[in-house]
């Protein structure tokens, strides 16, 4: 690629960016000017405009931190501590990564097992698509507390009940990706498959499966996403000392909105990872690149 | 084999000219359908009985059942009455048997597979060992103009090329039968022409017995031993021109030209009009 290639390619995402921290710089000036006006009246008066601003954007508990604020609390965390200490952020987004990728994986079986019973079967479809529409219906928040209470007194604690929770976010865009890519086969290739009295194994294995493949990953990308939510989302009520959820649960407690904006951004760049794996996965396993869902 | 062993073979004087074996019965086929509101005769009476080595193309307008006649050979469909045998089976004997090879309309290729692996996959349904399953793809390949090619994907080939492909994988299990139905019709008129000859020249060196369905009164008389022209509402057969005894098998473009292919084109034509209700 040239020079140009790739500034012509940079120069949007550059501009966004700056977009977007000088908005941000902007609310936080504007959602901590209250409290700096307080704390500025309360030392006395005569402060001009330019102290106003150089207090909302080096607050001690801000409403809104300045992202330089979120950068220095992340360096000091991921580069002053050891990997394995609680004080370092990596090792709380290493827990959350493997519940949400357990959970991701709990997720593609069950889906994809769905997804093939659907499928082959009608009567599943009828009877089995309902349900798996209405679990979703259900707002995770209020059922994971159940969930981690039940398993909780079956003796399960940990890693599972968290799995378990980010398996049940994204599941549902697997199978439902998953049933229409496994239908997507052009009926053609199928009748085709018919000529060559090819088994339902066989039409299964050598047409149906990899036809859905563009559709499959398309799905994991969304389900990949969703397991982090999940994830984040099962720490909450769980207690727990380590994992995202669990920083972010104590950040509110103590009011400390910089260590929750840090595991925030934490979270956001665990899931563009995890997003850009999958879409790796699909590059390597999708051969040719074109036709089907894109 | 010992030299005492009498070979009994040798005394049946060697058959220059054998009865040609039938390959396809149709027996009063009638085909109907239930549409929305009132039934749809696709085939009404349909007869015809097809040769070992015949070139036997389907020729009429959208809607006559020529797609449908050749679909229920191939146990695609099912007739409402009426008798089909292939090879002596019935149609779904003969395609669990892999008696035919099947070409539509699409090339149907398989888009994450390379040309190939698209040949190799009936073989690879059929359980053949990779080796013979590579060796096989090969050839085809070479037969249809396409050695080189192996390892592209069908969507780096021009629609031409993908139909040869197709072509090639309705060879690769070496069925006696082979069943096109508008093979080219997507194509462009230039394309068509160097298909149709490479098709007869593939049709007389294999000596595949071939049903052809098609729209086109020059192909079918270009390609056909027979010509069968049908008509719609009710969809039935109305002419069976024999054109073996008129052209050479052999058949190079030129022979579109001479007053016989005129002939026939113009016998061809003639019944489509008879068939045709033009009051709608």
């Amino acid at each position: 690629m040239t020079t140009e290639g790739t500034i012509k390619k940079a120069l949007p995402v550059a501009v966004m960016a700056l977009a977007v921290l000088v908005l941000w710089y902007a609310g936080a000036v504007w959602l901590n000017a209250p409290t700096a006006t307080d704390a500025l009246n309360r030392a006395g008066p005569g402060w001009t405009t330019a102290d106003l601003i150089r207090a909302t954007l080096a607050m001690k508990r801000p409403i809104l931190p300045t992202p330089d604020q979120v950068a220095l609390d992340l360096y000091t965390s991921l580069t002053g501590y050891p990997v394995t200490s609680i004080r370092n952020l990596l090792y709380h987004t290493g827990v959350t990564a493997g519940a949400a990728l357990a959970g991701f994986g709990m997720g593609v079986v069950l889906g994809v097992a769905l997804a093939a019973g659907i499928v082959q079967a009608r009567t599943l479809e009828s009877s089995l698509l309902p349900w798996v529409i209405a679990s979703q219906t259900v707002p995770i928040l209020a059922i994971a507390p159940m969930i981690v209470v039940i398993l909780g007194n079956l003796g399960f604690t940990g890693l599972l009940p968290k799995a378990i929770i980010a398996m049940y976010l994204c599941f549902f865009p697997i199978t439902i990706g998953m049933v229409k890519g496994l239908r997507s086969a052009d009926p053609l290739t199928l009748d085709l498959m018919r000529t060559y009295s090819a088994g339902t194994a066989q039409t299964f294995r050598l047409l149906r499966l990899p036809a859905s493949l563009p559709y499959l990953f398309t799905s994991l990308k969304i389900a990949v996403a969703a397991s982090v939510v999940g994830a984040i989302v099962a720490e909450l009520p769980t207690g727990g000392q380590a994992g995202l959820g669990a920083r972010l649960l104590s950040g509110s407690y103590y009011g400390q909105t910089v260590q929750i904006w840090s595991a925030l951004v934490m979270a956001a760049l665990l899931s563009v990872t995890l997003v850009a794996a999958v879409g790796l996965a699909e590059r390597a396993l999708v051969p040719g690149g074109r036709g089907g869902a894109r | 084999m010992p030299a005492a062993q009498p070979a009994p073979l040798t005394l049946v004087p060697p058959a220059a000219e054998p009865a040609p074996r039938t390959i396809v019965d149709i027996r009063n086929l009638t085909l109907t359908y239930q549409a929305a509101d009132h039934p749809v005769y696709a085939l009404s009476d349909v007869s015809l009985s097809i040769s070992k080595g015949d070139f036997i193309s389907l020729i009429g307008p959208s809607g006559c059942g020529k797609t449908t006649l050749m679909r229920v050979v191939a146990d695609l469909e099912q007739p409402t009455s009426g008798e089909v045998t292939v090879n002596g089976m019935t149609p779904e004997q003969a395609r669990l048997k892999r008696a035919y090879g099947y070409v539509f309309q699409a090339p149907a290729l398989y888009p994450w597979r390379t040309v190939e692996r698209n040949v190799m996959l009936p073989l690879e349904i059929m359980g053949l060992p990779k080796a013979e399953r590579q060796q096989r793809a090969r050839e085809q390949l070479e037969l249809v103009g396409l050695a080189g090619f192996e390892r592209k994907f069908p969507w780096q080939l021009s629609g031409g090329m993908q139909q040869r492909v197709s072509i090639a994988r309705a060879l690769a299990f070496a069925p006696d039968l082979l069943l096109m139905d508008e093979p080219f019709g997507a194509l462009d008129e230039i394309t068509r022409d160097h298909l149709n000859l490479q098709l007869t020249r593939l049709w007389l060196s294999t000596r595949k017995t071939c049903i052809f369905v098609t729209h086109s009164i020059a192909e079918a008389v270009f390609l056909s031993t027979r010509i069968v022209v049908m008509s719609p509402r009710p969809g039935r057969i109305l002419d069976v021109i024999d054109c073996d005894r008129d052209l050479p098998r052999e058949r190079t473009l030129d022979i579109r030209e001479s007053p016989e292919f005129q002939r026939i084109a113009h016998r061809v034509r003639d019944g489509l009009m008879e068939g045709h209700s033009y009051d709608d």
